[in-house]
């Protein structure tokens, strides 16, 4: 098969309606009979599935070009209609026009001067390629012609034409036939076109009624062969059938001179025919269902929708080269590596162009075919796409060289795009580099889980392997997760420590104290190669190193950097500061705020001083460093973490008991009549909102005290100082209590009559009978209070359920309506009408991606 | 490459140039300064609207469904989060919740009881509010209002602008004043008559239109008025109010007095304020980008099918978003031709996209002779020249 060589590119596309004369053209089928198969099961000459409308078996060739399934796109037909009938879609454009033309002479109702003036209007605007002004033209214009009373050349009386809807028309209460509409718009003029706004040379209104339908080609309407042999239609075919029969039904009436009543209604009804065809979904017409009361998914209905032609074909691509596997991590490799399945990487190819330097690399592959890495096909520089077998391996060793394409199996170094789905920003695709491990996941390493809002419970996620050298350059160059790692939305780092190598950070810096021998594992985790620091210590003759020291080995030599941070001062975690002076860490605790997700300011402002690079090998050496530390220590929680000493436990009853006092003021308050209601409130919701504010007071009351009491030294606490576990609040609801249980911002006050549930008695507004839950976690919650939490629980979870969609929707707008603006060579803004949406970009031109956090800070 | 120079010649915002005087920098510095802005410039070509629309949008998921409760004492209901936003792109008529914020002038802003004098009669009153009783007179087909003396003076109101004020809203109906009642005369029919007391009640008296709720409030060292319900152009003419500044939510009112310009930024400001107060970090640049792109046209436009989706150049672009159909028929019928300058449709017929790397062109100049030789045999592969930037028609002056 020789390929042709496409020589051209799409300048524009023009829009038009198919003339008659075009439908002519076009058909090579008159279809007559609405039998589609004879007895034997072959299709019926001159049907709907009439061979030379296209091929849809596999074997057969078509009758009209010779083509096979794969080369013959199928063919029109047309069917003469024995009445006109109208085009439903453009029912609106036949109204419009019919209103704005005279009856008799046919001539647009504006005095001959106006017809020049308006169509200079039009050739302006649409010259200028100015689609509003057109619409607020034509708009402008069919409201005022709609009113005119009297045709300015035959001086015609004239009244407005009415819409029945759907599809009947009316002039002075008689019908207007739709070949009659037809005869009236043959007499517009071209001139008279123009000037309400339409193009003359694509579109002439008599084209809307149509007496000729257009058969669209067996390809696009083909039928299933059930597994019983049974044929199945497709649903065009069934409308046309209908089509078709209706329309030899009425030819028949009118050559055997039928009375008129008959004719006309048969008319109707192939109008609603064809109208289905075309429409199913017209309002005030009842959809054509199939057998099984299904609605008929005709020709509208393909184009529309999520699932229509547009948004599921045309703009929805499907791709090759590439995988779908369960995530897993390992927080071993980089964190711009991916850890690719052998069984992947043996599936997916690359096409490399064999080059001089190349082709002793690319052979070894070729020989190499039964094992990996290896190549499996080659394409020839004709064009001839060879498969690589133990018989063809010796030719194809023979004749291959430069220009040929051999496509070879993935190996460590490739570069690919990673992604995972929902892809809400532009941090939910990177470029990763390949690293081939056994098993049969991907492997990412946690630290990235952030961007992609990945999770190990089962996700799943894809990889695309890049063909085109182009393609590969660009993934690289851009996509790469190192040019990744500021996010445009902020300017911050979003890929920073977390879990066991932020705790890991943490501890080292915090307080640790290393022997050589320690000091060595951790320093050989992150491969470091240069002299050890001074030890810093001296006990006992041993030599011990700060955690700090080591910690400084990683950062760049000339780093200067202060912040306010954590710093451990006798024996307990303080706000101090985070000192770096020469690279070297003088002071403070390297926790969440300094090397966490989510902008750590010491991340950031490594990445503002020397850059992607220089950030991601930071990353990955603290990452390295962290664990190694983590594996030192051990790292438990147990239940007794929670546990608050026997001498502060009278805290917390006095809290409640507090509570329930302060509460108590409020009812009787209530009671007496002494609330004052708050502006635009009544007594009972003014009373509300005290409790409320009363009731979560005491929460934050309890947290505060929880907080200062727990065990300081329990791992609990120091992974909630360290930013890597839960906070602090977290841990009060566990060994506190839950407290007031609020739902949509108000307590809960519904369930029974003026009471929440059956324990208690009528119109009770204490705590308990409205949500308030005085054990925590760790105790666990009396009935009542769990039904309280389960309340609000799953009212959360309905939110979420509802939110996800809709700000889906928002999202999907709001790229559809900014994903054409760009930055222009000038610095502009535009769009891609090239008009100017901005001067500059945000005002400086400054990309938020790679700014300071959307500034500029002078002081670096 | 003339414009790229004159384009990277920017002088530095005001905003930069103050910072490195507050900072006293040297001029080494000041120049290393200059050069990592000229780093930080975007480049040519940048997708920016889809980061912008991104960086909206992903942060949307994180988003609270809730109406919320104004801080401090008021205790109004404000749309915030979620639906606030995608009320604010919808660019709809009317908000869920209008609001305004008006500042008073110097003596009436010092002490809460002028502050909320005021705020009283910036209220929209209506008859049945400082009416005492409503009584029917069926003899003489007449209505009998009687006012209550005490709420009369609380809001300010004398009898005779309530005659005046209801007079206008009555046609028809004689209004007349006797003592603290008012008489209304109308029509000699018991049914009318019935009517017409059910509407006298929700009648307006006075205040301002639209205001159902206000409340002085304290902010910082002085008292401002809050109130719910929007109608900027009446309470500018209340003369103890600060006129110029009185701030709305209502982006067609703030469109009629002050122009489009006005109203992106007001566009800015309430998505910003919504996106702090959710805690979420979002650049201000990307917020602009929409509000700009929502009022490019002069007239604010949503960012829905009917607004800026509507509103493009390309037929398949928009045909692509919603209702493909009338887009369709609509192109067909004024002839519209589809130049293939947007993402989409370069999507659609697989072709590389007009922006970012897929913007730039190679431009090769043949010679003569070889360009001869080659149209017959291999013709170029991309008719090369496209359309070329343009000189950079406007800087920022």
């Amino acid at each position: 098969m020789k390929k042709e060589i496409v020589t051209k590119q799409i300048a524009k596309i023009s829009f038009g309606v198919v003339s008659p004369s075009m439908i002519k053209k076009l058909s090579v089928v008159n279809v007559i009979t609405p039998d589609i198969y004879d007895a034997d099961g072959y299709p019926v000459k001159k049907g709907l599935m009439d061979p030379s409308l296209g091929v849809i078996d596999p074997g057969l060739r078509c009758k009209t070009c010779g083509g096979r399934m794969k080369t013959c796109a199928g063919h029109f037909g047309s069917i003469n209609l024995s009445k006109p009938v109208i085009q439903i879609i453009y029912i609106d454009t036949v109204y419009k026009i019919l209103r704005a033309s005279c009856h008799e002479c046919g001539r647009v109702k504006l005095r001959q001067d106006k017809i020049e003036e308006w169509t200079a209007k039009f050739e302006e605007a649409k010259n200028t390629h100015n689609l509003e002004r057109t619409r607020a033209l034509m708009s402008a214009l069919f409201t005022s012609l709609k009113n005119v009373k009297k045709c300015p050349y035959c001086s015609t009386k004239l009244t407005p034409v009415k819409l029945n809807k759907p599809t009947t028309f009316q002039l002075d209460n008689e019908r207007l036939w739709p070949d009659q509409i037809k005869e009236w718009f043959e007499k517009i003029p071209d001139g008279d076109l123009a000037a309400i706004g339409y193009d003359p040379a694509v579109f002439r209104p008599e084209w809307l009624v149509l007496d000729l339908l257009l058969v669209p080609p067996i390809t696009i309407r083909p039928s299933i062969t059930l597994e019983t042999g049974e044929r199945s239609e497709d649903d065009l075919t069934h409308k046309l059938t209908d089509v078709v029969r209706v329309n030899q039904r009425l030819l028949e009436n009118i050559n055997a001179g039928a009375p008129e009543i008959i004719v006309e209604d048969l008319w109707d009804l192939l109008q609603y025919h064809i109208t289905t065809f075309f429409n199913n979904k017209v309002s005030q017409i009842p959809p054509a269902r199939h057998r099984t009361r299904r609605a008929l998914k005709t020709l509208a209905q393909r184009i529309s929708g999520k699932e229509g032609r547009f948004r599921y074909n045309l703009a929805g691509k499907r791709v090759n080269f590439c995988a779908r596997a369960v995530i897993s991590p390992d927080p071993n490799i980089k964190i711009n590596e991916l850890g690719v399945p052998m069984g992947v990487a043996k599936e997916m190819t690359i096409a490399t162009t064999a080059t001089e330097w190349n082709l002793p690399w690319l052979k070894t592959l070729i020989k190499n075919h039964e094992g990996y890495p290896s190549a499996k096909y080659v394409t020839t520089a004709d064009s001839r796409r060879r498969k690589i077998t133990d018989e063809t391996i010796p030719t194809i060793l023979e004749e291959i060289e430069p220009g040929w394409i051999v496509e070879r199996q993935l190996i460590d170094g490739d570069v690919v795009i990673f992604n995972r789905q929902p892809s809400l920003h532009r941090l939910s695709m990177m470029g990763h580099v390949v690293k081939i491990l056994p098993g049969y996941t991907f492997r990412i390493n946690p630290l990235v889980c952030v961007s992609y809002n990945a999770d190990f419970d089962g996700d799943e996620m894809n990889m695309h392997v890049p063909q085109t050298e182009e393609a590969q350059a660009e993934a690289r160059s851009i996509l790469l997760l190192d040019n990744q790692i500021i996010t445009p939305r902020y300017g911050l780092s979003i890929i920073g420590l977390i879990q066991d190598s932020l705790l890991g950070t943490y501890f080292l810096t915090k307080e640790m104290l290393l022997t050589r021998s320690e000091v060595s594992s951790l320093v050989n985790a992150f491969e470091y190669d240069g002299d050890l620091p001074k030890p810093a210590v001296t006990e006992k003759g041993k030599q011990l190193w700060r955690g700090r020291q080591i910690f400084s080995l990683i950062l760049p030599k000339d780093l200067d950097f202060e912040s306010t941070g954590q710093e451990f001062i006798k024996g307990k975690n303080v706000i101090g500061k985070f000192v770096v002076k020469k690279g070297e860490l003088l002071q403070g605790i390297a926790d969440k705020k300094q090397v966490g997700e989510h902008g750590g300011l010491l991340l950031h402002k490594i990445h503002q001083i020397y850059g992607t690079d220089v950030v991601s090998e930071v990353i990955n050496k603290l990452n390295a460093l962290g664990l190694a530390v983590s594996k030192l220590r051990a790292y438990t929680i147990s239940l007794s973490d929670l546990d608050i000493p026997k001498t502060q436990q009278h805290q917390i009853a006095d809290i409640l008991q507090n509570k329930t006092k302060e509460s108590d003021v409020v009812i009787k308050d209530f009671h007496k009549g002494k609330i004052i209601p708050m502006p635009g409130k009544t007594v009972e919701e003014t009373f509300e909102a005290h409790m409320l504010r009363t009731l979560n007071n005491s929460r934050n009351v309890m947290s505060d005290m929880i907080a200062k009491v727990v065990k300081e030294n329990t791992m609990l606490v120091q992974s909630a100082h360290a930013g890597s576990g839960d906070k602090v609040l977290n841990i009060a609801l566990m060994s506190g209590f839950l407290g007031q249980q609020a739902l949509r911002g108000e307590r809960i006050n519904f369930g029974y009559k003026n009471r929440t549930l059956p324990h208690f008695k009528r119109n009770d507004l204490g705590p308990e009978a409205h949500g308030f839950v005085s054990h925590g976690y760790a105790h666990g919650m009396d009935p009542i209070e769990l039904f309280f939490n389960a309340i609000v629980g799953r009212d959360s979870l309905m939110d979420t359920a509802m939110r996800t969609p809709k700000s889906g929707y928002m999202q999907r707008r709001l790229i559809n309506a900014l994903q054409d603006l760009k930055v222009d060579y000038d610095g502009t803004v535009r769009d891609s009408g090239r008009s100017i949406i901005q001067f500059r970009y945000g005002g400086d031109g400054i990309d938020v991606a790679s700014s300071d956090g959307g500034k500029l800070d002078v002081t670096i | 490459m003339s414009q790229y120079k004159e384009w990277n010649q920017m002088d530095l915002p005001d905003k930069i140039v103050s910072d490195i005087k507050l900072n006293k920098l040297n001029p080494a510095q000041k120049k290393k300064v200059e050069e990592r802005f000229q780093k930080m410039q975007v480049s040519p070509g940048e997708a920016i609207g889809v980061i912008s629309a991104q960086s909206l949008g992903e942060p949307g998921t994180q988003m609270t469904m809730r109406t919320f409760h104004f801080a401090g004492v008021a205790e109004l209901n404000v749309t915030l989060g979620l639906p606030r936003i995608i009320e604010i792109l919808d660019a709809r008529k009317e908000p869920k919740t209008p609001m305004m914020n008006i500042m008073l002038k110097a003596p009436h802003n010092k002490t809460f009881a002028a502050a909320d004098k005021i705020a009283n009669k910036i209220k929209q009153v209506s008859l049945e509010t400082i009416a005492s009783e409503f009584v029917s007179d069926l003899v003489n087909f007449k209505l009998i209002v009687k006012l209550n003396p005490e709420l009369c003076k609380k809001h300010s109101i004398s009898v005779k602008t309530i005659v005046e004020n209801l007079s206008k809203q009555l046609k028809g109906t004689d209004v007349k004043a006797i003592g603290n009642n008012i008489h209304l005369t109308s029509v000699k029919d018991i049914k009318k008559l019935y009517k017409l007391k059910e509407k006298i009640r929700s009648l307006y008296v006075s205040g301002i239109k639209g205001v159902t709720h206000s409340l002085a409030v304290r902010k910082q060292d002085e008292y401002v008025v809050q109130t719910y319900g929007s109608n900027l152009k009446d309470t500018q003419e209340i003369p103890e109010v600060d006129e110029n500044n009185v701030t709305t939510n209502h982006f067609y009112e703030v469109a009629k007095t002050y122009g489009i310009e006005a109203v992106a930024e007001l566009i800015i400001r309430e998505i910003m304020m919504i996106l702090d107060r959710e805690g979420l970090n979002v650049d201000i640049r990307h917020v602009m980008l929409v509000a700009d792109t929502m009022c490019k046209s002069g007239e604010l436009l949503g960012i829905t099918r009917h607004g800026i989706t509507s509103e493009k150049q390309s037929v398949l672009a928009r045909a692509s978003f919603e209702i493909p159909l009338r887009h369709l028929v609509e192109a067909s019928v004024i002839g519209e031709e589809d130049h293939l300058t947007s993402v989409v449709e370069n999507i659609m017929i697989n072709q590389p996209v007009p922006i970012g790397t897929g913007l730039p062109d190679l431009v090769v100049q043949m010679k003569k002779s070889a360009l001869k030789t080659k149209k017959t045999k291999t013709a170029p592969k991309k008719s090369a020249a496209k359309t070329k930037p343009t000189a950079s028609k406007g800087s920022k002056k």
